[in-house]
């Protein structure tokens, strides 16, 4: 297909696709928003234009600020489509997309994608014991069913989401029998270098020592500089115990939930199926897509907004996602360069000042090595089933990276396609060989990204 | 009310209930729930069997990264159940290690 369907197709309708969708429609872009979700939000904003719990304290006002963006969909230039997968994105920037059962080709000028992070996968031993579940899943619970985790209930990891999940919770009623932060104590003096960068983000930092002071005040054991995490099952195969050790001390504490969390990371599926540029950022422990200042990637024409491209919190991805259509319509001579320079103004001083804030974050949650680098028991690829040490042993016996390892031990093959095991398989192979991550490099991804029945395949054909 | 060993219902903001089944029992449940949530809800761990060593997996990340609420809705293997939102009698079943193929699908292929 050589003509083009629409001016601009956004994949994602969290915060940075739907304020893309909502600036590109109302400059008179005629512009698609395709996302997998039945109603739009992303995860930040899950159900906000139905919320599930009826008592509204329990999220808190930062999440039903997402109903502003949500109601801004409503343009008669805007094709907005839930319940609809992207599984396959070509170089001309056309997408091959799925809903309902049937299946579409779409050719836009101009690609942006939107699909903000996932959860840090967490892989320590006993990981993958039913009850064992992240922060983040806690959360959608809550938004989408009202529905809250059974007790004893353990929270574990580092991270603003881990204080925010457990006062949401607190103020639901729910029992907390501990906290335990993994957050390592010498990240507190790193961090504190980044302070300065902080200061120019009040509002978070206030935040964050107002959930702390939250959770202090209702008596939740907070246990600081945990190592050592274990989960144990029970007679049945669920989780029964979580072990821990802080400093001398060995404990082990019953639990029917076991949350964890450790940060969030760029989804980079879609960007690293198209071969773009990818850096590896040290702060952050993760991969994000080669963008410039307005989110073009190496691939002219394709975008990346939001969190998907770089960690920076939804504030910074709602400012994000306008900058991104803003040049659009610029590059689709829409609007002049000094209408886009005049109108990018305010979402460009927004997105400084939040990721000023990010280093000084970044640096203090920054995941324990435990979490990086497992111990050689650890389940790292879920989905197969191949531990940390096979994956040392590959490494030491020669096997360069993750896309040489997969062949020897299908680490990364099953059905989450390294969504899981991509971050953790590459960086115990670079530990191993004592290389850059850049060096053994991440999974080659290929489509379908999503899974696909063989009807909608063929249908795509026609 | 929160407290219990399982996954419990707060106050809901309206008062519309579906009706599926999960494991061949009757479930009622919320309209914003996902298959993956209602299995939850009722009383239901693990959501599958690991295909290489049958250890019993459960819902992770409930956003459509883990895939480890792999279910069988209305006899469709292989679905993500976090990802379908729940309809009138919809039918929830957990996932046994690799799904095989039914036999009207192998019908005809020569052995």
């Amino acid at each position: 297909m050589s003509n083009h369907d629409v001016d601009l197709a956004i994949i994602g309708a969290g915060p940075a696709g739907m304020a893309a969708a909502a600036t590109a429609a109302q400059l008179g872009l005629k512009t698609v928003l395709l996302d997998e979700q039945k109603g739009p939000g992303g995860q930040i904003y899950r159900s906000i234009i139905q919320p599930a719990p009826a008592d509204e304290k329990i999220l808190g006002k930062d999440y039903y600020h997402g109903r502003s963006l949500a109601l801004a969909l409503k343009n008669s230039s805007l094709d907005y489509r839930p319940g609809t997968s992207v599984w396959a994105l070509d170089q001309d920037l056309s997408l091959s997309l799925s809903g309902n059962g049937q299946s579409q080709r779409i050719h836009p000028r101009r690609l942006l994608i939107a699909t903000g992070a996932q959860e840090r996968p967490v892989p320590f031993p006993g990981w993958t014991l039913p009850g064992v579940m992240t922060c983040g899943a806690a959360q959608i619970l809550l938004k989408s069913s009202a529905l809250v985790p059974a007790q004893p209930l353990i929270l574990a990891g580092s991270g603003p989401l881990l204080l925010l999940i457990a006062a949401q919770l607190h103020r639901a009623g729910v029992a907390i029998e501990a906290i335990l932060d993994t957050t390592p104590r010498k990240h507190y003096l790193t961090a504190l270098k980044y302070l300065p960068g902080a200061l120019r983000n009040l509002p978070l930092l206030a935040k964050g020592a107002g959930l702390l002071t939250e959770l202090r005040r209702a008596g939740i054991r907070r246990i600081t500089g945990v190592s050592e995490l274990r989960a144990l099952a029970s007679p049945d195969g669920t989780l029964g115990q979580v072990c821990f050790r802080q400093g001398k001390k060995e404990q082990t504490i019953s639990a029917a939930t076991l949350l964890v969390h450790q940060g969030v990371v760029p989804n980079v599926q879609l960007s690293r199926s198209l071969n773009l540029t990818h850096d590896w950022d040290k702060l952050q422990q993760c991969w994000r897509p080669h963008i410039d200042s307005w989110g073009e990637s190496s691939l002219p024409g394709l975008f990346v907004a939001g969190d998907g491209a770089g960690i920076a919190g939804a504030l910074a991805a709602e400012a994000f996602g306008k900058l991104a259509a803003l040049q659009i319509a610029q590059q689709l001579n829409v609007i002049s360069e000094q209408q886009r320079d005049r109108q990018s103004q305010v979402p460009r001083r927004t997105l400084d000042r939040q990721r000023a804030i990010r280093p000084f974050l970044d640096a203090l949650y920054s995941p324990a090595r435990e979490f990086l680098l497992p111990v050689d028991d650890t389940l790292v690829c879920r989905c197969e089933e191949v531990t940390a040490g096979e994956l040392r042993r590959l490494a030491r016996d020669g096997c360069p990276g993750p896309n040489q390892a997969k062949a020897f031990c299908r680490a990364g093959m099953g059905p989450c396609q390294g969504r899981m095991c991509g971050l953790t398989v590459s960086q115990l192979m670079a530990d191993e060989r004592q290389v850059p991550n850049s060096e053994v490099g991440y999974y080659q991804i290929r489509s379908p990204i999503k899974p696909l029945s063989l009807g909608e395949l063929a249908d795509s054909a026609n | 009310m929160p407290g219990a060993s399982k996954f419990e219902r707060l106050a809901y903001a309206s008062n519309d209930w579906i009706q599926v089944t999960v494991e061949g029992q009757p479930v009622q449940v919320r309209p914003g729930d996902s298959a993956a949530a209602a299995l939850l809800a009722a009383g239901q761990p693990a959501a599958r069997t690991s295909a290489v060593s049958g250890d019993p997996r459960a819902p992770y990340c409930l956003m459509g990264i883990c895939f480890e609420c792999l279910l069988e809705i209305d006899g469709v293997p292989n679905v993500q159940g976090c990802m379908v939102q729940v309809a009138d009698g919809m039918n929830i079943r957990r996932q046994q290690g690799a799904p095989v193929l039914n036999d009207s699908l192998a019908e005809g292929v020569p052995a």
